[in-house]
């Protein structure tokens, strides 16, 4: 089911949650609300639910106005932060609560129910857990069993309040490319909340970059990653060095091949890998030395120190493969050519 | 490894070094039970001991004395009618103080402790100043033919006074502490608010609800002080269970007097009993 918002707006007392929000989410979509926290990403997300209410605005599901309507008729599955499984219930029952309490006319028999419920603890695979209570599972496992009782109603959008955020590193990991498989065998219209870029990165076919409670940039994640729109993007989303344009920083900048006079800002954002490193063929004339390097697996970063203002010096940061570094043979201190291959520009 | 090392060392200090030598834990000990024997045990058994001072015929046709039976009906009619309300003002309040932001939230919650620090006395006489014949209403209610005061609903609003802190009390740490997580999944996935109310407030309120109602129960029962400014102490009308007591005890009528009594101090063993039961059934739930 599509999502369409328009003019959303909140405040909390003076403090102004989301402004002016316009947002459209076509069907089928695995969206990522991004963005630190106190941006209005969750509010964002309840408001879509019904939880919260805009105090202007208006939500649109499948291109029906239900600013007004209560969570209960908006066909929603919403999956909790901390997962919010009653506590009181086995497993089973926990699922089988949002077939239970629909009205007696649309109310499955109990066997349809019982089959229901086991065909979906199959589908997030922990059907041997059925009789067990929430207390007694892991947080991977409630964080499934939530999405299970969320997805029994069959809901036509899928909303999750940072999914992953209550768990453990490896079980994270897991999980996430989990739920992007399950989406793409489900095709429900889904949309999470997250502060983590590369979680967004990497599970999320669309993302809404969020701060302030106004949407920043909103596209694939290899546009927001290659093309930021904005400086807050570009520093949110992966590592970026971030240039102040000053007379200083000429010499060094234009032998890395950008100019001063360049007509396009005066903020540069460079990503690391976008910094190509050489040993310097003039060791007299190149400022820049290689300070330290770390192992980071496949690529090492070359943590570099350029004299900045007053003989201080700041670092910048470079990526290269690990086999290229081998082969440069570099040792701390070594004077060092840049060639800045691709930059941002933001006034 | 370190952390383990620490932790043995600071749990076997305290039984080592720390600990209080035997006379000390004998001598505590010791008085506690005392002094527990002789201010509680030794009371409650005199109540029995009268009751049953001059034998089992005695006591139970005191007992079945008209007026003393007409004191327990009152008395169980006051709890009857006194604690649904209680119950359903306790878990409206605790409600509305752990799921709302509102002006002046704080001020309510002192105000349902009022009852715990104003004397009893004093709740009585405020019904009778309000519904007595002299009082600000009593001239309209006299002219209605309503009695309220040394009458039945005097008494009714009296226990009301001093037992409605009771159940919210217990419920608002509860429900604050739960939080609003469950309800709303529940409410996701299409109950109504009443589905939501039965099928997951109760159940994860049940224990405390229970509690609540319990101990504001046996104050309903016991309370004496309110009611006895409000109930006039008309014999097989408008006297409760304490109050019979009370008025059996001026009259040297000390079989009929303690066997009341041991009616009281059966509801208080009961009671606790039962709160025991509860606090134990909670402990197995954390």
């Amino acid at each position: 089911m599509s999502i369409t918002l328009q003019h959303i707006s909140k405040h909390f007392g003076a403090f102004s949650a989301l402004d002016d929000i316009n947002l459209d989410i076509p069907e089928g979509e695995l969206v990522a609300l991004l963005g630190p926290s106190g941006c209005g990403k969750t509010t964002l997300l309840r408001i879509i639910a019904g939880l919260e209410h805009a105090d202007e605005g208006q939500v649109f599901l499948k291109g029906d106005d239900v600013t007004r309507k209560p969570v209960k008729n908006r066909q929603i599955g919403f999956v909790f932060q901390h997962y919010a499984l009653f506590r009181h219930m086995t497993v089973f029952d926990n699922i089988a609560f949002g077939l239970r309490v629909k009205p007696r006319k649309e109310r499955p028999s109990e066997s349809q129910i019982r089959e229901k419920v086991h065909a979906l603890l199959n589908l997030v695979q922990l059907d041997w857990l059925h009789d067990r209570f929430p207390d007694q599972l892991s947080g991977g496992q409630r964080q499934r069993i939530a999405l299970a009782r969320a997805l029994a109603v069959e809901p036509s959008v899928l909303l999750l309040d940072e999914p992953f955020g209550a768990l453990d590193a490896s079980v994270r990991k897991d999980l996430r490319l989990w739920l992007r498989h399950l989406h793409h065998e489900l095709n429900v219209t889904s949309i999470f909340v997250t502060h983590d870029q590369e979680e967004a990165m990497e599970v999320a076919s669309q993302i809404v970059v969020l701060n302030h409670g106004k949407i920043e940039q909103k596209g694939t994640p290899s546009e927001i990653y290659d093309h930021p729109g904005s400086d807050f993007v570009s520093r949110f989303i992966g590592q970026t060095n971030v240039f102040h344009l000053k007379q200083e920083d000429n010499a060094w900048l234009q032998t890395a091949g950008i100019a001063l006079d360049d007509p396009q800002g005066i903020i540069v954002h460079v990503r690391p890998h976008h910094i190509a490193v050489e040993k310097a063929a003039d060791p007299a004339n190149a400022p820049v030395y290689l300070h330290d390097w770390q192992h980071l697996g496949g690529t090492i970063r070359l943590e570099l120190n350029r004299p900045g203002v007053n003989g201080s010096a700041a670092t910048l940061y470079a990526e290269m493969p690990n086999e290229q570094f081998k082969e440069l043979a570099l040792q701390k201190g070594d004077r060092v050519a840049l060639k800045i291959k691709h930059a941002h520009w933001f006034n | 490894m370190s952390t383990t090392v620490v932790s043995q060392k600071a749990i076997a200090a305290p039984t080592r070094n720390l600990a209080d030598p035997d006379w000390v834990r004998y001598t505590l000990v010791g008085a506690t039970l005392a002094i527990i024997g002789l201010f509680l045990i030794l009371p409650l058994a005199t109540v029995l001991i009268s009751a049953f001072a001059k034998g089992w015929t005695a006591y139970s046709s005191s007992l079945s004395h008209p007026d003393t039976l007409a004191a327990i009906r009152l008395t169980l009619l006051t709890a009857l009618i006194t604690v649904p309300l209680t119950t359903v003002f306790g878990v409206s309040a605790a409600w509305a103080i752990a799921r709302f932001q509102f002006r002046g939230k704080s001020l309510l919650v002192t105000l349902i402790d009022l009852p715990f620090s104003v004397s009893p006395v004093i709740a009585g006489l405020i019904y009778v100043l309000i519904f007595g014949a002299q009082g600000w209403l009593g001239p309209w209610l006299s002219d209605h033919d309503i009695k309220i005061v040394f009458a039945v609903p005097g008494i009714i609003l009296a226990t009301l006074f001093v037992t409605f802190p009771f159940v919210a009390r217990e419920l608002i740490p509860l429900m604050q502490e739960i939080g609003h997580e469950e309800e709303e999944a529940a409410l996701s996935l299409g109950a109504s608010g009443l589905q939501t109310f039965f099928r997951i407030t109760l159940p994860n309120i049940k224990w405390g609800l229970l509690y609540g109602v319990l101990l504001c129960n046996a104050r309903a029962m016991g309370e004496f002080g309110a009611v006895s400014v409000v109930s006039g102490h008309i014999r097989g009308l408008t006297n409760t269970l304490p109050l019979h007591v009370e008025v059996s005890y001026n009259e040297y009528d000390f079989v009929g007097s303690f066997a009341s009594a041991s009616l009281l101090a059966a509801l208080a063993i009961v009671t606790l009993v039962l709160k025991a039961l509860l606090e134990w059934q909670q402990q197995g739930k954390h």
